[in-house]
């Protein structure tokens, strides 16, 4: 365990060091979080019976996802790792004394959370302190709080775990190119990234909430807007769960597999 | 003069030859690429179309008029994105100090600028873009006459305009800084983004900075509106011509930094 914490700190640093590029990130997701609140204004404006959910409920989802972007964002991928798939590096990889499946994850996670965390408290700060229906109004309760956490955390377990599954896939083909983008957009619009699901009609978001994808950014950002109610956040939480659980499973099959019968590219 | 000019365009031409070519040679990875682009906008395409089931008009726009015009702000977008690629990816080559190259060739840097680079793999939202735009074309009720073609006409000019003026300003900051120029994505996939509804919609303040500072109201919205039969006036015709004018201070300013480059050296 230690080692793999080891690893998670030296990213989570690693992570840390790139402050610019996280200055120009925080202006990018606010112009991006103020524009997406714009539309759903108007829209709401428009319509306010068909709006699914309180208009300040949206435009929570929407700063705390500009917030966390970098935990659920599943085009983040670390390009490194393709490449050391096939550029033959891997094999250095392999020669060490622990899981490979373990090592990626925990790198995964440190990069996604220290993006994270060098982003999302000024966008959080500046959002609470806006004028009125633009605002980022706290938690329906300290329980929603806390289930908010849980879930974040568990969301962006979820979205490492489906990331894993795409490195896997790269051992079996050399261009990931295709099956990455498949996933991509796929995961972009499922998980309520494009529009939060509550906005689709209710027996397509009936399916789609069943689906892994449903269970990265759309639980933690529901739950702490408030729009979903006690037994939707028991199911969801019990999906998070077992898609985890299932994903890490299905990974580390994939990880043996393909370590197994892997053919180091390049001399 | 004359002479000049067909020059370059003969050596842009060449330049684009070349690119095509290239990436030719790997044809599956391009076409993934197409793919992946296409599937990137159509993304959007679907937040829109569920939006548009739910609530069935925004502001007096119905689903058809919006995808009218995002159809021409993602024409104009990726066009622009096609061959003004060489400008976004411009901090790379001051990075690499490759500009110095550029400068000791007897050829306008510029030119040579934009032909580093030609991205054709835009064509997946082209497509995209094109099968919205004849969609709003046939479906949103808009009375077709010379003077409203015309317009569009106008509207694709004006926004490839603007959008290669926005990739200029990237390429000219790149002299000054290399760090946080990721912010411009706010102001060129940010627009093409958002702008696949009315500018109009987002209010006043947005629509006034959109009207002087960085003239996309000017391509999109006031055209729109003329092309809608909402305006009759013709300055909402030619509101896109103006916007020809932002490559002025974009051209000012690449100017200065050409003036201002110390190379990275190697």
């Amino acid at each position: 365990m230690k080692k793999y914490l080891s690893f998670f700190r030296l990213r989570f640093i690693m992570g840390l060091q790139y402050r610019a590029a996280a200055l120009a990130g925080i202006i990018t997701q606010f112009a991006w979080g103020f524009l997406e609140i714009m539309v759903f204004r108007a829209f709401y404006q428009t319509n306010p019976y068909d709006f699914p959910m309180d208009f300040s409920a949206a435009v929570s989802y929407i700063w705390m996802q500009q917030a966390f972007l970098a935990f659920f964002a599943t085009w983040q991928m670390e390009t490194e790792i393709f490449d050391s798939i096939r550029d033959g590096n891997i094999a250095y990889e392999l020669c060490r004394p622990i899981g490979i499946y373990h090592m990626w994850f925990s790198r995964n996670m440190a990069q996604r959370m220290s993006r994270g965390a060098l982003r999302c408290f000024p966008i959080l700060i500046v959002a609470v302190f806006l004028p009125r229906p633009f605002r980022l109004e706290p938690p329906a309760s300290f329980g929603h709080f806390v289930l908010f956490l849980v879930t974040l955390f568990l969301g962006l377990a979820v979205t490492v775990a489906s990331c894993m599954l795409v490195y896997a896939v790269t051992f079996f083909i050399i261009s990931p190119l295709g099956v990455r983008m498949v996933f991509t957009s796929a995961a972009d619009f499922l998980s309520g990234a494009v529009i939060p699901l509550p906005f689709l009609p209710a027996k397509i978001q009936y399916v789609i909430e069943l689906l892994p994808f449903a269970s990265m950014q759309n639980v933690p950002l529901r739950v702490y807007s408030g729009s979903m109610s006690m037994g939707e956040m028991e199911k969801a939480v019990f999906l998070q769960i077992f898609w985890l659980i299932f994903l890490v499973f299905l990974g580390q099959i994939l990880f043996k597999i393909a370590e197994r019968r892997v053919a180091v590219q390049g001399g | 003069m004359a002479d000049r000019i067909k020059k370059s365009v003969g050596l842009y031409i060449h330049y684009v030859s070349i690119h095509v070519r290239s990436v030719m040679e790997y044809k599956t990875s391009f076409w993934l690429t197409v793919m992946g682009q296409f599937f990137m906008s159509f993304n959007v395409f679907l937040g829109i179309f569920f939006l548009f089931q739910r609530f069935h008009q925004v502001e007096g726009f119905t689903y058809q008029e919006v995808l009218l015009c995002y159809g021409i702000v993602l024409m104009e977008f990726s066009l622009a994105e096609m061959y003004a690629r060489g400008f976004g990816e411009f901090p790379g080559m001051v990075r690499r100090g490759e500009f110095d190259r550029v400068l000791v060739r007897p050829r306008s840097a510029v030119l040579q600028v934009l032909g580093s680079k030609f991205e054709l793999s835009r064509i997946g939202r082209m497509f995209q873009a094109v099968v919205m735009f004849f969609y709003g074309v046939f479906k949103s009720g808009v009375e077709w006459n010379f003077l409203k073609i015309l317009t569009v006409l106008f509207m694709l000019l004006g926004g490839m305009a603007v959008f290669t003026g926005l990739f200029w300003i990237l390429a000219s900051l790149s002299f000054f800084t290399l760090e946080g120029l990721e912010f411009m994505n706010v102001f060129t996939h940010g627009a093409s983004e958002y702008g696949k509804y009315p500018i109009g919609i987002y209010g006043n303040k947005i629509l006034l900075f959109t009207t002087f500072v960085i003239p996309y109201a000017l391509v999109q919205y006031y055209p729109l509106l003329y092309l809608l039969g909402r305006r009759t006036h013709w300055i909402y015709m030619a509101a896109p011509l103006l916007a020809l004018l932002f490559l002025v201070p974009c051209g000012v300013l690449w100017r200065f930094g050409v003036k201002h480059y110390t190379s990275s050296g190697s």
